[in-house]
């Protein structure tokens, strides 16, 4: 156990600030579209730079603090708004930070190439989702959390229904349908539940729900687990391939990153500081909800293996895949728990990769499916030779971010004696290769029909989706420099 | 000290004189004379907040003058922290409210801004007032104005709305007169003391049956006020007929004096009562919850979808009330704040919509985004504030309640969820129909954006959305010890009702031993 290092700063809030302003900048220059994406790559660098500058003290194993509201401790003891950085939220927020500066080169590339309607908006939106992230990231108990759970929801919505056709429309309610709903119908009444019980709603590493009934334990557990909807678990994943309506660049790194990893990371967040993995252990339920998240990896990788539609497909990849995360987590043995924080950092570049190039494809030849996309791979060598990287990575390869993760989770099933998991990991290993394999396949050996139209993206996509592909191969290389910040933790 | 609250409620009175000597012709001066009235109405009523003293469940700045001695009548005013929060949400609504109403009425303007001013007295009697009789005037005179808002400013059907708001709330009042007259002989007849004084009856011990019978008197009367389903059917026609100015104060004020009610007399003179009726009168306020919203998800009809959010967001002020926690009752204080905003806003909104196309129905509009921006901004976000989402003060109000009546019966609780849930979806799926899409409606094409006006009235509210969202501790705190005082008087009513079936117990045991 180490000892507890705190430290104040505001470095967490204006992290979180920053996006928001840029929201304000962009709407105000939103007729000059050059300062327009110039004011959201600015903002971007600045909120990487400024999550970075926290690495010294996360690297110490300090906890970085900021309460912004405390509300009066009369009538409503305990809860307050307020920030905390720690190991876990400094990841993902570094994650989210970096892949966004990537994104903003790459939106600009493909919304100005599409010429697509209202970009002043989607860039507002985009900063608005990036603070809510960030603002996940940086919770210090549920409430804020919850605050910026919300946030997210409402700003991808527009997101989502960026084109303005009925299909975005529909696409649109269901998503708000089923993030809102789990959001209201579950999450909520879970921490209102919390609160009441336990009278407090903060993290602590030892968890805060010692003493209650197992009913109750039983009860939020699942209520947070089934109310988490942005973490795609089945039966409430279905927003997620709804989502792939909208421009690519969103569901690069909003369903692949930022949105979707916010879900999981909440997760992660309350079964290790809300509930403690030591209590939960005692509790006996970790092993049946690893066994529930075991449905979503496998089910959602067969759905996947039946589309055609290139980003449909990976849709149904990221729900499978980040159901390893909630698996991971609920092994509740160390390797588990660090093998599902590390999926969290390697999926995102791994699969915000896989989206840049399906986005680039859609640009340079305009396909969507995967059945017309013969022969790419001689016509568009960058984008296939990155997104080659982004498959492997999703099925395991060594020594990409992927085989990293598959690796730590298998020794967590072993130490957890969960055999049957092990058995979930594997198979599910083989359905990554059977639905990515056949794209590479049909990109690399089938013959084109019009190799003369085919060209490449322009080059501030590539240079967006090769850093991605850089970074997924760095994640893997150096996987142990993430899982050494997380010694606090797990 | 200066009779600070007497200033409150004469400022507006005094308006209204004014305006009598105003001619007729020259509306905007009228109309300038009433704005003013209600500003300097709320400045006079900001020192209320600023020296209010936290830490006392006591009555502040009370008034105390002789009336009618053979009654034991007084004219009699204080503020605690639950009436604080009404007298100054009425001072500044009123204000939004006269500023938002300057183009809307054009007939009689004149006799319409001077029933606007003696309401605007009225309501702040209502709140103020610490002696039943006093109550009742003000409470009465609160009708009559509101009356002819609605029967003269009103729309089409604006008679049958009177009408039948007229005989609802008389029917409430006239069983609250009467269960006033019985409290008052009772009184006298334990004490030999005739009073009005609505504080001494706070302390009065009651024979349990007759507590409740006036309870439930003073419940019907509430409940109409509310509203509770099922009295409810009076409101949603009174709204959609009332002019905007009506709806919103209607909103904004005059529902919170159902639940007001709630807090000043059926709680403190009736406790026992009260914790015995606590689950069906909690049952009734689920019930209206999740009617309400059902009812506003199936209307074609704007202001009528308000209206029935209104009942759907009141059940939540009623079922915190009556679980009798510091969570609940200080989030029911919280959530009559928040209505008061947020639903004042929803209206004004409709009322921007209504007098630039005259139709209040959904189906007439779609993609109003495109040619109102501005409109677009400040709608999504008293939208979001009403369904409760963070950052806005619903969601406080609404965390507020859930965590209180949690704590008092979780299954309430669950269920009360399903209402927050509908909340968002009846609110969104309002805006999604209003605001996105195409632009199908010819006439919908050329409507203008926001005028500055409208954008200054709209600017306040949306600032206390945000404010009491972010940071409601200066109200949480101002309620704190009143509230405390009131839970403290719930929890020995509990403990006495508990002991009850114990000390029927020992009394069998006695008997049995006699025998």
């Amino acid at each position: 156990m180490m000892t507890l290092k705190t430290i104040v700063s505001i470095v967490p809030l204006l992290a979180i600030l920053v996006s928001l302003l840029a929201a304000f900048g962009i709407f105000f220059l939103r007729n000059l579209p050059n300062w327009r994406e110039g004011c959201s790559i600015l903002a971007a660098l600045v909120k990487f730079g400024l999550v970075m500058s926290l690495y010294p003290l996360i690297r110490d194993g300090y906890t970085i603090e900021c309460p912004i509201v405390a509300f009066p401790a009369g009538i409503l003891p305990n809860l307050s708004f307020a920030l905390r950085v720690d190991a876990l939220g400094f990841l993902f927020a570094g994650v989210a930070s970096f892949l966004w500066i990537l994104t903003t080169l790459y939106s600009i590339g493909y919304m100005r190439t599409l010429k697509e309607h209202a970009q002043a908006r989607y860039y507002v939106c985009f900063a608005l989702a990036l603070t809510g992230a960030l603002g996940v990231a940086f919770s210090a108990n549920l409430l804020t959390l919850f605050l910026f759970y919300e946030l997210i929801t409402v700003s991808t919505y527009l997101l989502v229904v960026h084109e303005e056709t009925t299909e975005a429309y529909s696409a649109g309610t269901k998503y708000l349908t089923y993030l809102m709903g789990t959001g209201k119908l579950f999450f909520l009444p879970a921490i209102i539940f919390t609160y009441g019980l336990t009278g407090t709603l903060d993290f602590k590493s030892a968890g805060i729900f010692s003493g209650v009934s197992p009913f109750w334990v039983g009860l939020t557990l699942i209520l947070f687990v089934v109310g988490v909807a942005k973490a795609g678990l089945m039966p409430f994943h279905n927003w997620l391939p709804s989502a792939m309506v909208a421009p690519t660049p969103v569901s690069a790194l909003l369903h692949a990153v930022a949105v979707v990893k916010a879900g999981v990371f909440t997760i992660v967040r309350i079964v290790v500081h809300i509930y403690g993995v030591d209590f939960l252990s005692t509790m006996g339920l970790g092993a049946w909800m690893a066994l529930f998240a075991s449905i979503t990896v496998v089910g959602a990788s067969i759905i996947a293996l039946r589309q055609d539609n290139l980003k449909m497909r990976l849709a149904y990849s990221t729900i499978s895949q980040l159901s390893y995360v909630v698996l991971g987590v609920m092994l509740l043995s160390p390797d588990g728990v660090r093998g599902s924080i590390l999926q969290i950092v390697a999926h995102a570049f791994g699969k915000i990769t896989l989206f840049f190039c399906a986005g680039a494809i859609y640009v340079g030849i305009h396909k969507k499916y995967i059945s017309e996309m013969a022969g790419i791979g001689k016509t568009m060598p960058w984008t296939m030779g990155a997104f080659t990287v982004g498959a492997f990575s999703m099925i395991g390869v060594p020594p990409l971010a992927g085989f990293a993760v598959k690796w730590r989770l298998l020794l967590g099933a072993m130490e957890a004696h969960q055999i049957l998991i092990v058995g979930v990991l594997l198979g599910s290993t083989l359905l990554n290769a059977a639905y990515f394999l056949p794209i590479l396949k049909t990109a690399y050996f089938d013959e084109s029909a019009d190799a003369a139209h085919q060209h490449e993206a322009p080059l501030i996509m590539r240079v967006a989706l090769i850093s991605t592909a850089i970074g997924t191969c760095l994640v893997g290389l150096y996987s142990d420099f993430f899982v050494s910040l997380l010694k606090g933790i797990a | 000290m200066f009779p600070i609250l007497s200033a409150v409620i004469l400022i507006p009175l005094i308006g209204a004189l004014t305006l009598l000597f105003v001619p007729k012709k020259s509306e905007n001066l009228i109309r300038g004379i009433t704005l003013l009235t209600a500003i300097i109405d709320f400045a006079v009523s900001l020192p209320l907040y600023c020296d209010f003293k936290e830490g006392t469940a006591a009555m502040q700045f009370a008034e105390r003058i002789p009336w009618i001695p053979s009654w034991g009548a007084e004219y009699s005013l204080g503020l605690d922290g639950i009436s604080l929060f009404m007298v100054l949400l009425t001072t500044f609504s009123c204000v939004v409210v006269y500023l938002a109403t300057w183009t809307a009425v054009e007939k009689h303007v004149k006799e319409f801004n001077i029933a606007l001013l003696v309401l605007q007295a009225a309501m702040v009697g209502v709140f103020c007032a610490l002696d039943f009789v006093l109550f009742y005037v003000f409470w009465e005179l609160m009708l009559i104005p509101m009356y002819l808002l609605i029967g003269i400013w009103g729309g089409q059907r604006r008679i049958y709305a009177t009408v039948k708001f007229f005989i609802y709330t008389m029917g409430g009042s006239v069983l609250m007169l009467f269960a006033i007259l019985v409290l008052y002989f009772q009184y006298h007849a334990a004490t030999g003391i005739y009073t009005f004084d609505i504080l001494k009856y706070h302390s009065f011990a009651m024979d349990k049956t007759l507590q409740f019978w006036l309870f439930l008197c003073f419940f019907i009367a509430f409940a109409i006020k509310v509203p509770i389903w099922p009295f409810h059917t009076w409101l949603p026609d009174a709204h959609v007929e009332a002019p905007t100015a009506g709806s919103v104060i209607l909103a904004g004020i005059l529902l919170k004096m159902g639940t007001y009610g709630f807090l000043r007399f059926s709680l403190p003179i009736f406790p026992d009562a009260s914790v015995s009726a606590a689950w069906w009168v909690s049952a009734v306020a689920i019930i209206g919850i999740i009617f309400g919203a059902f009812m506003a998800l199936a209307q074609d009809d704007m202001k009528k979808l308000v209206a029935y959010s209104s009942v759907s967001h009141l059940g939540f002020v009623v079922l915190g009330t009556f679980a009798f926690t510091l969570r609940g009752i200080s989030g029911g204080i919280m959530q009559m704040i928040n209505h008061g905003i947020s639903t004042g806003a929803l209206f004004l909104i409709v009322g921007i919509l209504y007098e630039r196309r005259h139709t209040r129905l959904i189906a007439e509009y779609g993609g109003i985004a495109k040619v109102m921006p501005k409109f677009a901004f400040i709608f999504i976000i008293v939208a979001l504030s009403s369904m409760g989402m963070p950052l806005t003060n619903g969601f406080i109000g609404e965390v507020m309640i859930l965590i209180g009546v949690f704590e008092a019966n979780s299954v309430y609780a669950a269920l009360a969820v399903v209402g927050v849930l509908l909340g968002a979806a009846y609110m969104l799926w309002l805006f999604r129909r209003v605001m996105f899409g195409d632009l199908t409606n010819e006439k919908n094409k050329t409507l203008p954006d926001l005028s500055a006006r409208e954008l200054t009235y709209m600017a306040p509210l949306i600032v206390m959305i945000f404010l009491l969202g972010v940071y409601p501790n200066p109200v949480i705190r101002k309620m704190d010890a009143t509230v405390a005082n009131l839970v403290a008087t719930m929890e020995k009513a509990k403990v006495a009702r508990l002991a009850h079936p114990a000390a029927l117990a020992a009394n069998l045991d006695m008997d049995k031993k006699r025998d």
